[in-house]
């Protein structure tokens, strides 16, 4: 049996961001996932923001890990080559709106968070494309967007990169206290560990009763999304929300950080059982138009380019960021809905420092910094010649749309988190992002994956077990040519 | 930097017939395709009914690209740039491209001819509701996948719009021991030619069902289902009818858009109509010397119509670019009635024919084409029926010209 000073349980943003906190002390560290990659649950379908730390109720762990968290992404975005970039968020307010401003902009200055409430005429310098109803706006300049998957990525990358390990496709399915620690056990194997961090998001209740600990009952909230064409970009310059109501921050209309626009999301209760299936809805979707609608009229739906559902697990209103009570050396992170990906590196820090000091885990002297990846897009014309001559690969456009090479995805195929799907490429380098959605480069991408791993294209899967695309060969002698 | 006469983008149907067009006027000829043989989607094509037009005779898609491609490559005067993509081009002709051989690359061109061809509407583009399965294709690159690498998608099959490539995929993945249980179809007419419905569709008993759409998809990691329902006047779906059909499989033929994206940022004048740019009768856009065939200019049923486009677009390109295209005024080509584009927008007045290609907006059963000049009808052209997927074409004389074309359709 393997051993290993810590266990994280869950590869979304927050079970990277930890595993990542760890990996910069002396420790043996493990990280179990049961999907085909990291970032496949919450962390792949959400609105993607960062936010400022107004909203959450003041001295909440979501207000404290929020402000702290938000701080942060600057200097992390820079550090993993992440992008990131700090736009400011409006909540648009109409005529009437001022006093549910007014508290909101209370609660910010209560929790630390630069805000203010400004009047059209400012709005319209911010965003001139607000619809005429808007009178009044909370203004968070420190606000931002960040591609929430490349960052769990990023995050996976740079801990493996400093020696923390990754195991894919292993769903926990039993969790036992030993004398001096765990015993884990997967659908593959069984580990040893002496501290054990439940971050498993909408399965950590389930998690939790593995061991005995609470398993308290979780709301799932699906919402839809639409995003649109890059041509779009520059129709909306910040991340502008509607006042927030009791089901949550409302249908915002937002840049992303890779450049195109984002529309969402709803909120629909959905079961348990039915949680990670991230079903749109045409009712959601309508909602979301009409919402839209009410902020940036002049949106051109006909530029969608994917509709996409993601859920939010939520345990009562606040984070459950806590060691438990009950069993020595293990520590549960429940609930990391909304801010949960702002909150997510702060949260990492923490839970990596209470793990690090229960088991005396000394600090490494300094991190080996990620490499970046070389992008087609943002290169100069003399990094690309250079990379050329190092490997024609580099001069060979595979997805036509986002100009991804085949460089970039034999990079993403050979990563420390080695991408072994057609998903997973498409998180790591955007192969099948754009306007096409894959139409020409998928079977491409899926030749290079044949290659790469050496197994035949009938294996090669969009994302988890049973999702082969092309998974029949074709009978001999027909329509031979 | 590298200097030719003509610079072909695109090296499918469409561009492999510019470069003979030019070379037939002693142009030289740089042919740019992003993929590692030319041919284009024709490649992918192993059905037959190519050809037919334009050689007389009944070609698979391979086959009719190779008549093209032999001759292209046996011509000296163009040089073939393979793997090689365009990143930008310019109102003054420059043209930058990457390959994995040339790296980066700037060609100075005479004059462009746009043959970048069309993509396929996606999923995403249509907003399908449900969950985000593997299982859902759009037609061509189902027929990729089996026709170029051998694997074949899946088994239990519904098909959602009944464009050509739906078409022709419905038969090749019953061939292969598919069962295609419905093509759905949101119009009340199809937007594919009636002789595949007869031979892909209707040899096969496979249903076609009108005026009908998908309104989700069900399965986690593999398509398990999708549910179908009518739609109204509107192309609201009446949920309450709403029936669900077991497959594993859901293919897209639901439109094709011209691959404009090069053209961002110039002031190529555009179709919102056609979404390729606006030509005259020689295929020139708004921009002297940017010229533009086949699909990227409008989106064709037949690969002869797109050879015989391109091929002039070729011829006039390398006129253009020796100082030979003399062009006189245009008037402008306005449809109505029954007529919902056509091509080319402008046409210039002198001697000579011109070929008017134009679709119209529903099917109509015992109509007759008009074309008005100055008040005066020009042509009269009956037909027996026409439909949107099957693009018509008229022939005028310019010598009767006398001011902007009305084309339109009468009872």
């Amino acid at each position: 049996m393997e051993k290993f000073d810590v266990i994280v349980i869950g590869g979304g943003v927050v079970g990277t961001a930890v595993l990542r906190s760890l990996a910069a002390y002396k420790a043996k560290t493990l990280l179990l996932e049961k999907a085909s990659d990291v970032a496949t649950g919450a962390s792949r379908a959400n609105s993607g923001i960062v936010h400022a730390g107004y909203d959450a109720e003041t001295g909440t762990k979501k207000a404290l890990f929020n402000v702290k968290g938000a701080a942060m992404f600057p200097s992390l975005t820079a550090e993993l080559h992440v992008p990131y970039q700090k736009t400011g968020s409006l909540v648009a307010a109409r005529e009437g709106g001022l006093p549910a401003l007014q508290a909101l902009y209370e609660r910010g200055v209560a929790n630390g968070v630069k805000v203010e409430v400004i009047d059209r005429k400012r709005i319209l310098e911010l965003e001139p494309n607000i619809s005429p109803e808007i009178a009044y706006a909370l203004y968070a300049p420190e606000a931002g967007v960040v591609s929430p998957y490349k960052l769990t990525i990023a995050q996976a990358d740079h801990a493996v990169i400093n020696g923390a390990e990754i195991r894919l496709e292993e769903k926990v399915v039993s969790l036992e206290k030993t004398a001096d620690g765990f015993a884990v056990r997967t659908e593959k194997g069984e580990y040893f560990a002496s501290y054990v961090i439940n971050a498993a998001g909408a399965g950590a209740s389930e998690v939790n009763a593995l061991i005995g600990e609470d398993a308290p009952t979780e709301t799932h909230a699906v919402g839809d999304y639409y995003i649109l064409d890059s041509k779009e970009a520059g129709v909306v310059n910040t991340v502008v929300f509607p006042l927030p109501d009791e089901k949550g921050k409302g249908i915002l209309v937002a840049p992303t950080a890779d450049g195109n626009v984002i529309l969402g999301p709803t909120s629909r209760k959905v079961p348990h059982e039915v949680a990670e299936e991230n079903e749109v809805t045409r009712e959601g979707l309508a909602l979301v138009r009409e919402g839209v609608g009410r902020l940036i009229p002049c949106v051109n739906l006909r530029s969608v380019i994917r509709v996409y559902a993601g859920t939010r697990t939520a345990v009562g209103s606040d984070f459950i960021i806590e060691e438990s009570k009950k069993v020595k050396n293990y520590f549960m992170l429940l609930g990391i809905c909304s801010p949960g990906l702002t909150s997510a590196p702060a949260i990492g820090e923490y839970v990596a420092g209470v793990a690090a000091e229960a088991l005396g885990l000394i600090k490494k002297e300094k991190m080996r910094p990620l490499p970046a990846r070389f992008h087609l897009t943002k290169a100069t014309e003399e990094e690309i010649e250079d990379k050329i001559a190092s490997d024609s690969a580099y001069g060979r456009i595979v997805c036509r749309c986002e100009k991804v090479t085949e460089g970039e995805i034999l990079e993403a195929i050979r990563s420390p988190l080695p991408a072994h799907t057609v998903d997973a490429v498409k998180r790591r380098v955007r192969a099948g992002m754009g306007r096409c959605q894959g139409g020409f480069c998928r079977p491409r991408v899926m030749e290079i994956l044949s290659r790469e791993l050496n197994i035949p294209l009938s294996k090669i899967r969009l994302g988890d077990k049973g999702s082969e695309i092309a998974p029949y060969e074709v009978k001999d002698g027909y329509e031979k040519v | 930097m590298k200097k030719f006469d003509v610079v072909i983008i695109g090296g499918g149907p469409a561009g492999m017939a510019a470069a003979l067009g030019a070379r037939e006027q002693g142009a030289s000829v740089a042919l740019l395709e992003r993929d590692d043989r030319l041919g284009g989607i024709l490649n992918q094509c192993i059905h037959n009914g190519f050809g037919l037009h334009y050689f007389g005779e009944e070609l698979t898609g391979p086959e009719y690209a190779k008549r093209f491609r032999d001759k292209v490559l046996a011509d000296k005067g163009i040089t073939v740039f393979l793997e090689a993509m365009v990143l930008s081009l310019t109102e003054d002709r420059v043209v930058r491209a990457i390959s994995p051989t040339a790296g980066l690359m700037e060609l100075h061109a005479g004059a462009i001819v746009l043959a970048m061809g069309c993509r396929e509407r996606s999923a995403g583009a249509i907003a399908l509701a449900g969950t985000r399965p593997a299982g859902i294709y759009t037609a061509g690159m189902a027929q990729r996948l089996s026709n170029v690498e051998g694997y074949l998608v899946g088994k239990e099959v519904v098909i959602l719009g009944s464009g050509d490539i739906g078409l022709i995929m419905a038969r090749r993945m019953t061939s292969e021991g598919a069962k295609v249980k419905l093509v759905a179809e949101i119009m009340p007419f199809s937007s594919g030619l009636k002789r595949n419905i007869v031979q892909c569709l209707n040899d096969y008993d496979i249903p076609l069902r009108y005026s009908t759409t998908v309104t989700r998809v069900t399965g986690k990691n593999r398509l398990t289902g999708v549910y179908v329902a009518p739609v109204d006047e509107k192309m609201n779906p009446l949920l309450e009818k709403e029936e669900y059909i077991p497959c594993d499989t859901l293919l897209l033929s639901v439109g094709l858009i011209p691959e404009n994206d090069l053209l961002t940022g110039t002031s190529v004048e555009m179709s919102r109509v056609t979404s390729g740019a606006v030509v005259d009768e020689f295929r020139q856009t708004s921009v002297p010397g940017i010229f533009s065939a086949g699909n990227v200019l409008h989106v064709h049923d037949l690969v002869d119509n797109v050879s015989e486009e391109a091929f002039v677009a070729g011829a006039s390109a390398a006129k253009f670019s020796k100082g030979e295209l003399a062009l006189s005024e245009t008037v402008s080509v306005l449809p109505s009635n029954g007529v919902r584009y056509a091509l080319p927008q402008k046409v210039h007045q002198g001697e000579g024919k011109v070929k008017i290609y134009f679709r119209v907006d529903k099917v109509y059963r015992g109509r007759t084409v008009v074309v008005e000049s100055g008040g005066e009808v020009v042509k009269r052209k009956k037909t027996l029926v026409m439909a949107p997927g099957e693009m018509q074409n008229v022939e005028v004389d310019k010598a009767l010209i006398r001011g902007d074309l009305s084309i339109y359709t009468e009872e």
